[in-house]
């Protein structure tokens, strides 16, 4: 089922009791797509990821993982999760932590052993694979759950807050490994707050709220030029502002300054002839680029949707 | 299968590197010198107040007194160590699942391409290993003190080994399934208040039977039914116990006079079984 999705779902609900904390996930995340997850606190990002995974069953609906309907245990085979709080086995050390899951993904034998060694390698922690978990700081914790999640050559990954306690240096490591697996065609599913990490490593984001996706958005979409505008003149008249209307839905003019929400950075010299030519006197132009935080903030709303 | 053994494996071995049965082990050798203590000077006291019988009718009755004795220490040090061993089940069971799900380190677990009953049996099997380590060196321990030092060995001790292995089997069962549902807090309040009825209902049942009152004997079969561990340590007394302490000896808990029947034992496994289906199916349907 190569051509199927990595992650399908329709209409994904769960409810607690009273309480409706999905309501309708419709997704899809291709493969080979590093896609991101976004929402406010109490968005029901975890929950809806624990029921693509089988954690918790959904109240109604139907998902699927690789092609595979939820629930069967085939998909989990080839994919890899980290939890957000990544509480493991600590009386393990590093190495037999990896092969106990290895073991439970049916791995086995001199593949294992040299996955293990590898992985242990690559998030850094080679020196540790004797130590017991119960001796890792939060941040060593992470990177060995990180290995955990790969062991499998995964086809999809889902994190869920991979770097929460990692320093600059573990962040790093974890963008350097999901380009490594968007290179090498898998899937990554990943939620985090940290947005400037989302931004630097995301095809695409969804964003959620209240349990249900209000926007999706391609992040090159959002690179690709937009900016907004922030237009310092004198003497502007109504007819101006509705012809600036054109390039940017909805100009704000506080004073002598005008901001343009976002516009294509290629709009730039016709708004400026635009304005000349209407006998504006222009005193400055400032373009300033759209960061994911603005657009999250726009979306999701300034209460963060509480 | 193999994921079972896996995870029955990774159980063993937390037990091990928790050092909850070197906790266990440590304490159970204090017992065990205890107990071999205090037989020794029971058994010396005993034969040093008895007067040389020189008729062979005494010597048989001597002889006898000296074996209702040594059984009656042994089904004691045996009726402790029943209890360690079922404490020792109820811990290891109510932490195990409730643990897990409450520290999380139970979700990159069942996210893997196994069933979530291979997770609960394979701790099934795991503290089942264990519990046989543990009741075995203790169980082998008091009979081997009573025979090093006195050559007594009690008949049917393997089905009355067997069937106290059954009992703390029972209990760590109950004691997953609890586990697969509640806190372990609860489980083990749960598991220890279950322990408690079955121990006052096998009372009372003893007792009505000595007064020959049926309405008691029932009482204890209903908490019998409810949960059926003491069930199992009454039979195993009476499968070791000496024939005449079974007409004799109705006022201890160390011996069985109202006799559970091969059908409760029966029950008993089915019981055990039901639960740990239960645990399965608990564990099974619930968010994590």
């Amino acid at each position: 089922m190569t051509g199927s999705p990595a992650i399908e779902t329709h209409d994904l609900r769960k409810v607690f009791g009273e309480k409706t904390a999905v309501n309708g996930l419709t997704l899809r995340v291709e493969r080979g797509e590093v896609f991101g997850f976004l929402g406010p606190n109490g968005a029901e990002k975890t929950t809806s990821i624990k029921m693509l995974l089988g954690l918790t069953a959904p109240t109604s609906g139907n998902a699927f993982l690789l092609g595979e309907p939820l629930g069967v245990r085939s998909a989990l085979v080839r994919v890899g999760f980290l939890p957000e709080h990544f509480r493991f086995q600590e009386w393990l050390t590093a190495a037999e932590f990896l092969e106990l899951h290895g073991q439970l993904y049916g791995m086995g034998g001199p593949d294992l052993k040299s996955r293990i060694g590898g992985l242990l390698e690559r998030v850094g922690l080679a020196g540790f694979r004797n130590a017991q978990l119960h001796t890792f700081s939060k941040g060593m914790l992470q990177r060995i759950g990180l290995a955990q999640a790969l062991l499998n050559r995964p086809l999809l990954v889902c994190l869920d807050e991979p770097t929460s306690g990692l320093d600059p240096v573990g962040r790093r490591l974890v963008r350097d490994i999901i380009h490594e697996l968007r290179r090498d065609g898998t899937s990554v599913f990943l939620n985090s707050h940290l947005l400037s990490e989302i931004e630097v490593t995301c095809d695409r984001v969804a964003f959620l709220r209240h349990g249900e996706v209000v926007r999706l958005l391609e992040l090159s979409e959002m690179t690709a030029g937009q900016t907004s505008v922030t237009i310092r003149a004198r003497g502007f008249s109504a007819a101006v502002l509705v012809e600036l209307g054109q390039w940017s839905s909805q100009p704000l003019v506080e004073g002598e300054t005008i901001t343009l929400g976002r516009v294509s950075e290629a709009a730039l010299p016709e708004i400026t002839r635009c304005l000349v030519a209407h006998g504006v006197d222009v005193y400055s132009i400032t373009p300033k680029h759209v960061s994911l935080e603005e657009i999250f903030v726009e979306t999701v709303g300034q209460d963060g949707g509480l | 299968m193999k994921k079972i053994l896996i995870l029955a494996r990774m159980t063993f071995r937390e037990a091990l590197r928790r050092r909850i049965v070197l906790t266990g082990l440590l304490l159970g050798l204090c017992f065990l010198v205890l107990f071999s203590l205090g037989f020794h000077y029971i058994i010396d006291q005993v034969g040093a107040a008895a007067s040389p019988e020189v008729d062979p009718a005494g010597k048989a009755m001597s002889r006898i007194a000296d074996i209702e004795g040594q059984n009656a220490l042994m089904l004691a040090g045996l009726y402790a160590v029943t209890f360690l061993s079922v404490a020792m089940a109820a811990l290891l069971g109510a932490d195990t699942l409730a643990g897990e799900i409450g520290s999380g380190t139970i979700q990159t677990i069942v996210t893997k391409p196994i069933r979530r009953s291979d997770v609960v049996l394979g701790k099934w099997l795991g503290f089942a290993v264990l519990l046989a380590l543990y009741f075995g060196l203790m169980a082998g321990g008091v009979v081997a003190s009573v025979w090093l030092q006195t050559g007594y060995a009690a008949h049917n001790l393997p089905l009355g080994l067997a069937l106290i292995y059954l009992e703390s089997l029972l209990i760590m069962s109950i004691s997953l399934a609890g586990s697969s549902a509640f806190s372990a807090l609860a489980t083990g309040g749960l598991v220890f208040g279950l322990y408690g009825l079955a121990f006052i209902g096998g009372w009372i049942e003893q007792i009505g039977a000595i007064l020959q009152n049926a309405t008691a004997v029932k009482v204890g079969i209903i908490a019998s039914l409810i949960i059926p561990s003491e069930t199992l340590w009454r039979r195993a007394a009476f499968e070791m116990q000496t024939p005449m302490a079974g007409v004799l000896g109705g006022m201890s808990p160390f011996g069985a006079t109202s006799v559970p029947s091969p059908l409760m034992i029966a029950y008993a496994g089915l019981y055990l079984l039901v639960t740990l289906a239960l645990a399965v199916n608990t564990f099974s349907k619930r968010d994590l």
